[in-house]
């Protein structure tokens, strides 16, 4: 079956085979973007009366400059890796998945569970174990959004920023007496955090005085496994369709609503991972702030990466660096930190608002290669 | 395979960028003859919050003017770090840079502080607000007994709302804003127990909108006087100031200069005592160990009365009493 | 303990209500618009904040709200320009060019805060005008006729816009563009240009919610003002049914239901404070839920225009 392609987004990979002049482009543009974006800000430095080149030069630094800097940015990249494949799939199936903040609660608060309680499981048990409740209780959150999209047709860009909110306040609760540390509760200080985890829950470091954990792996080892499952499996197959064209998914048969729900839901259980990551490997406990804004970072991630499962994977290790390497910039320089989401925010428009030019410059080249080779197999 | 084109791709671009930014891969090192002692902070909300880290940032500018200025003691920092991460490496990072007492300014940072410290063993680490120093050796712990001004501000509360109702708005009923809540419910029961107090907690410490709704709450329902804690609580301080007749009560910082003529007293922390001991100290070589808790009894936590504001002078009185009484341990805020 | 079912506590929760509602009652209004046309814009929240900074400052320095208002309006036209050039004009993705638009305006209102302000500041917002008259009667006098300027305009744009969208051919030609592109295009309507239009309305309408929230509502600024309420302006339009009374309506429940949560914690209801204030949330997720709404969305929502390709 043969379906055709909206001609709006730079999410389609289905191009033709060996075409490297295309796949330059897509790859390369929200790489033009993030320049384009810090070409700005750079006035916005000068006004500051900061040296942007200065300012740039210890954001790179910091961010791939020193192994503490390089770890750091991949520490960031782990989360930012799982939640953008999350929206991937679900961006495949034609839904946004706004719902990263209260999927990465709701699994961290599973995986916190599960370690607490069954503290004196072996490692090999209990790490799995915490990871599957991740999992599961994000897949959850994205299960609700997805199954109210699929039955009743609400808009899930809505109903996941609604979760999210539900989700921070459970967690508060949680945090004020339910899961509140009791050494805290005997000191008198009354953190909003959990007890601390056990060792068997902690994921190993992998660089001596860094903070890079062996989380990155198991993100990395989903980057793969996400690909296969979109493009090797049936399942895969459908979601792209429906992304594709819903009405032509439908007439073949393909249950769109099933399939955005599935893909909603696996896109939560990734953001639950992410989650449950974040706490055996960063802070061994779950604390207020813990999503650190990667609900919505991830989505940008995604998007750098040409929402392609693989494309995320150096994105959000540049994303993550470039996170950590504004940081460090802030501390170089002591600007405000907030020119750091101005940044951002340029990023994301440059970029999103370079999908037409990509469009027409591939349109223009097929038709040239049209009129060269006509026998040559053009998709519509 | 996509994957290697994605990747060569990825190189490509690091490379060309690393070129293009190399030029300013000049990190500004220590200089100059006679070196000056170096502070670093790192803290979860903006230095200019009026509240936390406001009080932190002050305490560290007002020992840096005391000391004679950047050339005696450098100062840096790092704002809006709720990225707990984000601020663990900033710490390292500041550490690494050779600074001689880096401060995680946030109770969340205590774990990164206990795995960062023992890689820098020359370093002093402080952090709060906790008392666990993990049996480091080159950490501080620092926490305030925010309830003892809490205790106070419920006293002249009591006595001067002319209502008879009080409110407390609250972000997260969590550590300090927990802490100051309960000494200042006690302060007022225990002047007036006939007084009706209503808290409201809006779940975040940043939603100034909802503090302003849940402050005119509480003056719709008759509240004569209100309290709270958090960032967000600026919102509240808004609420009384456009009511006009509601008094305000402080906490962490001075909050006089928001609404002058109703901010009738704010408990402040004050840090410099503590930062100019860890100084010394680290001077003389001991670079932790101890937990430090600001209360009134050693001057860490003050009562600022507004000058703006007059207060009569028998309710004053009973406000020194009270401040007394808690030094002395006749009073315990928080039992 | 005060009876909960008191005339004090019911005016009480109403007078609260309309005041949250008003800032929500122009983003969404606003948001209308922009997508009656065809074009989602979650930048909201971002041009809230940025246009509250700048109306906060304005007054600031001036004490002049109706400059403050201005300088809103002007800051919402220019984002809605950004939004959509990029959104029309380069056919980007609707959901991400206004997430995009959210976060530049997130931060450059709090590095703007922090370089010209510095530290929290209240200003003198709109003050309460009394209706002559109405402003007495009893119990709904000072509910609806004792509120400042931005409130009154708030609702009076709800008819106004019904007017402007049911009654004119401008609004035809917005609904005819939103429904059916090129359809629209085919009869020698732009597009594009209704869609410039509708999306820089909306633009400066949630300009005016953040001068809302910034001189009337909270009469301060500080980083991230809104506190996400823009994206509950966008929910509220679905939640309306595109339809500006169908959004009074949801804006009315929102602040209802934020307003009653905190009258349960001044009361002293015994519920836990964070499941009171979810319930907003699961309020909204519910109506949005059961009301059956779907069939007015405009069908070429969220979707780019092609000229000559459809």
């Amino acid at each position: 079956m043969r379906i055709r392609l909206p001609r709006t987004t730079s999410t389609d990979h289905e191009h033709g085979k060996g075409d490297w002049f295309e796949f330059m482009l897509r790859t390369s543009f929200p790489f033009l973007g993030v320049f384009a974006a810090l070409f700005i800000s750079a006035f916005v430095l000068l006004l500051l009366k900061t040296n942007p080149i200065v300012a740039y030069g210890a954001m790179l630094q910091g961010a791939f400059g020193s192994i503490n800097g390089l770890s750091q940015s991949l520490v960031k990249a782990t989360p930012l890796l799982l939640v953008g494949l999350g929206v991937c799939i679900a961006f495949k199936a034609s839904v946004i998945n706004v719902g990263g903040e209260g999927q990465i609660i709701l699994g961290s608060i599973a995986g916190t569970w599960m370690a607490l309680t069954f503290p004196d499981l072996p490692k090999v048990v209990l790490i799995p174990a915490c990871m599957t409740a991740g999992f599961l209780a994000g897949a959850f959150w994205g299960f609700i959004p997805g199954m109210l999209k699929a039955r009743f047709k609400v808009n899930e860009i809505l109903s996941t920023i609604m979760m999210n909110s539900i989700a921070l306040q459970l967690l508060n609760f949680l945090l004020q007496g339910p899961m509140m540390d009791p050494e805290g509760i005997k000191a008198g200080t009354f953190l909003a955090q959990s007890a601390r985890l056990p060792e068997s829950a902690w994921l190993a470091r992998l660089v001596p005085r860094t903070m890079l954990h062996s989380g990155v792996y198991v993100a990395l080892a989903f980057a793969v496994a996400v690909y296969i499952f979109l493009w090797r499996t049936t399942i895969g197959y459908q979601i792209r369709a429906v992304g594709l064209n819903p009405q032509a998914s439908h007439y073949s048969g393909i249950n769109v609503p099933f399939n955005q729900m599935l893909s909603l839901t696996l896109a939560g259980g990734l953001s639950g991972l992410a989650g449950v990551i974040e706490v055996m490997g960063v802070h061994r406990r779950i604390l207020e702030g813990l999503t650190g804004g990667y609900g919505f970072t991830g989505i940008v991630a995604a998007l750098l990466g040409s929402l392609h499962p693989l494309g995320v994977v150096p994105a959000s290790v540049l994303f993550g660096g470039l996170l950590v390497g504004a940081n460090t910039m802030q501390r170089a320089v002591q600007i405000p930190s907030a020119l750091i989401n101005a940044i951002l925010g340029l990023i994301v428009l440059f970029v999103s608002g370079s999908a037409l030019w990509i469009h027409q410059i591939i349109k223009k080249r097929k038709t040239a290669t049209m009129v060269v080779s006509p026998t040559k197999e053009t998709q519509a | 395979m996509k994957s290697n084109r994605i990747f060569v791709a990825f190189l490509l671009l690091a490379v060309v960028a690393s070129t293009a930014f190399a030029v300013g891969d000049k990190e500004a090192g220590a200089t100059g003859a006679a070196k000056p002692l170096r502070i670093a902070v790192v803290m979860p909300s903006a230095t200019t919050d009026l509240a936390f880290s406001q009080s932190m940032w002050s305490a560290l500018l007002k020992i840096q003017a005391e000391m004679g200025g950047p050339s005696k003691l450098e100062l840096k920092y790092s704002e809006n770090m709720f990225n707990v991460p984000d601020a663990a490496s900033a710490l390292r990072d500041y550490a690494s840079q050779g600074f001689d007492i880096v401060i995680g300014h946030g109770s969340q940072y205590g774990s990164s502080i206990r795995e960062i410290a023992p890689d820098f063993p020359t370093t002093v680490f402080a952090w709060g607000t906790d008392v666990n120093t993990f049996g480091l050796p080159n950490v501080y712990a620092y926490t305030a007994a925010a309830e003892q001004g809490g205790y106070v501000n419920g006293v002249l509360a009591a006595l001067l709302t002319k209502t008879g109702k009080i409110g407390v708005t609250g972000p997260v009923e969590v550590g300090d804003a927990k802490t100051y809540i309960i000494g200042f419910v006690n302060g007022v029961t225990a002047t007036d127990a006939r007084i009706t107090i209503s808290k409201t907690w809006t779940g975040s410490f940043s939603d100034v909108a909802l503090m302003t709704a849940a402050a005119k709450t509480h003056i719709a329902s008759g509240a004569g006087a209100l309290t709270g804690s958090s960032q967000s609580v600026v919102g509240s301080i808004g609420a009384a100031k456009e009511a006009g007749n509601v008094l305000w009560f402080g906490t962490q910082a001075d909050q006089a200069p928001l609404a002058s003529g109703l901010v009738v007293a704010s408990q402040v922390y004050d840090w410099t005592g503590m930062i100019k001991d860890i100084i010394a100290n680290q001077k003389s070589g001991k670079l932790g160990g101890d937990a430090y808790v600001l209360t009134l009894a050693n001057g860490g936590l003050k009562i600022a009365y507004n000058p703006s504001y007059t207060i009569p002078a028998a309710v004053k009185a009973k406000a020194e009493a009270a401040i007394q009484a808690i030094k002395s341990g006749a009073i315990k805020a928080m039992p | 303990m005060t009876n909960i079912f008191s005339f004090e506590v019911l005016s009480g929760v109403l007078r609260t209500m309309i005041a949250l509602s008003t800032p929500f009652l122009f983003a969404a209004l606003g948001e209308t618009f922009s997508q009656l046309s065809g074009v989602v814009n979650l930048g909201v929240d971002g041009i809230m904040l940025l246009a509250g900074f700048f109306a906060f400052y304005a007054v600031l320095l001036t004490g002049n709200v109706w400059l403050g208002l201005l300088l809103a309006m002007f800051i919402g036209l220019l984002m809605g320009l950004i939004m959509s050039l990029v959104s029309v004009t380069l056919k980007a993705q609707q959901g991400i060019s206004g997430i995009g638009l959210q976060i530049f305006g997130l931060g450059m209102s709090s590095l703007l805060f922090k370089v010209l302000v510095g530290t929290v500041k209240t200003v003198s917002g709109f003050a309460p005008i009394k209706i002559p008259l109405l402003g007495d009667i009893p119990f709904f006098g000072p509910i609806l006729f004792r509120n400042n300027f931005l409130v009154y305009a708030a609702f009076l744009l709800v008819p106004v816009s019904w007017w402007i969208l049911e009654k004119t051919t401008l609004g035809l030609k917005i609904k005819a563009v939103g429904q059916n592109p090129a359809a629209a295009d085919s009869v020698g309507i732009n597009v594009n240009r209704i869609r410039y239009f509708s999306v820089c309305l909306g633009a400066i309408l949630a300009g005016v919610a953040g001068a809302a929230l910034s001189i009337s509502v909270a009469n301060l600024f500080q980083d991230n003002l809104t506190a996400g309420q823009g994206f509950i302006a966008v929910a509220l339009v679905y939640f309306g049914g595109w339809s500006p009374i169908g959004v009074l309506g949801g804006a009315l429940l929102f602040s209802f239901a934020t307003s009653a949560q905190l009258w349960l914690q001044v009361l002293g209801i015994q519920v836990p404070a964070s499941l009171a204030v979810m319930l907003p949330y699961i309020l909204t997720i519910i109506v949005l839920t059961i009301s059956v709404n779907r069939g007015k969305q405009p069908a070429a929502l969220n979707k780019q225009f092609f000229r000559g390709e459809n």
